[in-house]
């Protein structure tokens, strides 16, 4: 990625070839159903000067409307599992991540895709979430901005995951500009009418800021409101790995509220209530999100922040 | 009616033999049904492996029963707790080869196997084994079957009869005793020989839907009103078996009518429109002809075409999209219920000769 700073503006390369994916999850159906109808009719996505290439990531997911075959796509492009040998007999969706680095990357390399919006649905009560990868992205977050503005009365907040141990090589990691959209709540394997053209709404103005931006729209400095991740966790468990409290009613689609020490966070099945003893105020999200029970996560903390992006400019 | 005609009335009724419909006018207010005892009661999670309210309290209740087991009782119920499904329930999916809940009929129940057969009519076999074997008089007397949908459809029991007056005195004492949970009960009018679902095995029996959950996932409001229904439910077997009289009354019930699929692409089948917001969770809600019903992705509006309003569920539940259901139509009518109580011993040992003379006929 090249940039450079000239009269107080980062200056960056025009984004002339983004993508978005649908199904990377072949089970969060308005990213598939999205997808599926973009590429075959891509009027909606066209903007003058971008190339915007609709991909179905996980299509034997999707078929099988689950959301992996062999293994969770959306941790899978490790730079081990990206160049690890063994073709057909890797892991269906190791194989497909080497497949997706070909056509989109190679992820950190100059060719790789300007943008890639991956398209995801939560069973968590989230609304409309961008995630983010980086804070130091200030394309990104200018994006963000933009979309926050657009859609305002309507909300739409930002998730920032650039912990150590906490991110993860996700599909759209493979772009210089990667972008999550994460909207719920919506049950696996539903495609709910409201969830399904919120998220429509969020891309048509994300592909105009991209458009105005390859224009030479100059966007000043400003700051955009983000909930950083801090850490993960898990229901509680007896002896033997299995759950034995629920999410407490009182949190149960409560994500972005927030959570005091003390405050009710889990139920036990026969009623008795566990409070949460952290040492200061957080912003529960991800709540009981379905496919988080097997990865030992009821919901990740945050906290707020106020990220700064500098102006920006094409080249 | 000479009043040991009217037990045998009562007798068949109880069974959900006979339509509901042609009895309203004979029977009077205050007379009252006596039913068989209910000795053994079945409570049956995970028959669907990811609907996790069922799976998480029928869990709990087996690791309570291993402490209760001491309890005693003048006439002990008998409960069985049952995991329907474990191989679904260990990959948290709905099924492994087919759904277990259409493999009760009585033709899947017998008849031969072949070797590969998928995992669920092997299970099925061993749970009609077990609770059943369906339409014989070891059956157990009740089943509980514990589902969760993903549509807004609060508590429903979902039962083959509209004159099993078991279940029905069960569903009234459920909404009474719990008033701030929207509660249903839909008829699906099949007959015995049709029935395909693990409650068809008992000689009473209905499942127990409660929404709107996502597959996958507890919540906590649905896991409580399930266990509270389930409890209520075994109180009220305990008190009927006691001998306590059931006052009659009405109860609304839904009689499912038919089911509207997705519009579809011609080729791919994949649907081309979604429930339309104003029909999503609304549930129950009376849709009238004309009514907008899908949304088309170009967004277009699709109404309903039906002559007749109706009330519509399991709107947009995740697991019906292969079915080819959108949603399905009731029509609701008042079911009018008469007061019922447990057969004194006489009544049951003329019962039993009474039944053993009909086989041999």
């Amino acid at each position: 990625m090249s940039s450079s700073s000239c009269n107080n503006s980062a200056c960056l390369n025009e984004a002339r070839r983004v993508a978005i994916f649908g199904g990377t999850h072949g089970n969060e159906m308005s990213g598939v159903t999205l997808v599926n109808l973009w590429v075959k009719n891509s009027a909606e996505i066209q903007r003058k000067g971008v190339e915007t290439k609709p991909f179905i990531t996980n299509p034997k997911a999707v078929e099988k409307c689950t959301r992996y075959v062999d293994t969770d796509l959306n941790r899978a492009f490790t730079p081990e599992n990206l160049s690890a040998p063994g073709g057909d007999n890797l892991p269906y969706e190791v194989q497909r991540a080497q497949e997706i680095n070909r056509i989109f990357g190679p992820k950190e390399s100059p060719d790789a895709y300007d943008v890639i919006f991956d398209l995801h649905n939560t069973t968590s009560n989230m609304g409309c979430t961008l995630i983010l990868e980086s804070s130091k992205d200030h394309f990104n977050l200018q994006m963000m901005h933009y979309i926050k503005k657009a859609i305002a009365p309507a909300s739409c907040l930002v998730l920032l995951n650039e912990h150590p141990l906490l991110k993860y090589s996700t599909s759209r990691s493979v772009a210089k500009h990667p972008v999550g959209l994460e909207v719920g709540p919506q049950p696996q394997g539903v495609l709910r009418s409201n969830i399904f053209e919120a998220m429509r709404v969020i891309l048509k103005h994300a592909l105009d800021f991209i458009e105005l931006f390859n224009e030479g729209m100059e966007f000043p400095p400003c700051t955009v409101e983000a909930f950083r991740v801090l850490e993960r966790i898990d229901y509680p468990r007896d002896a033997n790995g299995n759950i034995i409290a629920m999410v407490h009613p009182n949190l149960q689609d409560c994500d972005w509220e927030p959570l005091n020490p003390g405050d009710p966070m889990f139920q036990t099945f026969d009623g008795k209530t566990i409070r949460y003893h952290g040492s200061g105020t957080v912003y529960p999200t991800f709540i009981n999100e379905a496919a988080y029970y097997e990865k030992q996560q009821a919901f990740v903390t945050t906290r707020r922040e106020a990220l700064v992006a500098s102006a920006i400019r094409k080249i | 009616m000479k009043a040991w005609e009217r037990v045998e009335e009562g007798k068949r009724q109880g069974r959900g033999k006979r339509k509901g419909r042609d009895r309203v006018d004979w029977m009077e207010v205050d007379e009252v049904v006596c039913l068989p005892r209910l000795p053994r009661v079945a409570v049956c999670g995970g028959t669907h492996g990811n609907e996790l309210s069922g799976v998480y309290l029928v869990r709990e209740l087996l690791k309570a029963e291993k402490k209760v087991m001491e309890k005693e009782e003048e006439e002990p119920l008998s409960v069985l707790m049952v995991l329907s499904n474990p191989r679904a329930m260990q990959q948290c999916r709905r099924y492994v080869d087919t759904d277990l809940n259409r493999c009760f009929t009585h033709a899947k129940l017998n008849g031969p196997i072949p070797d590969n057969a998928p995992y669920e009519i092997i299970r099925s076999r061993e749970l009609n084994a077990t609770l059943g074997p369906k339409g014989n008089p070891e059956a157990v007397d009740l089943v509980c079957d514990l589902h969760n949908t993903t549509a807004n459809m609060g508590l429903c029991f979902i039962a083959y009869s509209d004159c099993d007056w078991i279940c029905l005195h069960i569903f009234r004492h459920l909404q009474r005793q719990m008033p701030d949970v929207p509660m249903r009960y839909i008829h699906f009018d099949v007959s015995n020989k049709e029935s395909y679902s693990l409650d068809s095995v008992g000689k009473h029996g209905f499942a127990m839907e409660i929404g709107p959950q996502p597959h996958g996932v507890v919540r906590s409001n649905i896991y409580t009103a399930m266990k509270v229904g389930v409890q209520h439910m075994l109180d009220w077997v305990r008190i009927f078996n006691s001998g306590t009289i059931f006052e009659g009354g009405c109860v609304d019930v839904f009689t499912m009518i038919k089911h509207i699929d997705y519009p579809r692409d011609n080729e791919t089948r994949n649907i081309t429109a979604a429930i339309h917001p104003k029909v999503q969770d609304r549930d129950f809600c009376l849709l009238h002809p004309e009514d907008p019903l899908f949304q088309t992705f170009s967004g277009e509006t699709l109404r309903y075409k039906g002559n007749e309003p109706l009330y519509p569920f399991f709107i947009n539940e995740c697991a019906y999209y292969e079915k080819g259901i959108a949603l399905s139509l009731a029509r609701k009518r008042r079911v009018t219920i008469p007061a019922i109580r447990v057969q004194t011993e006489q009544q049951q040992r003329a019962n039993e000769q009474e039944f053993a003379s009909e086989e041999e006929e």
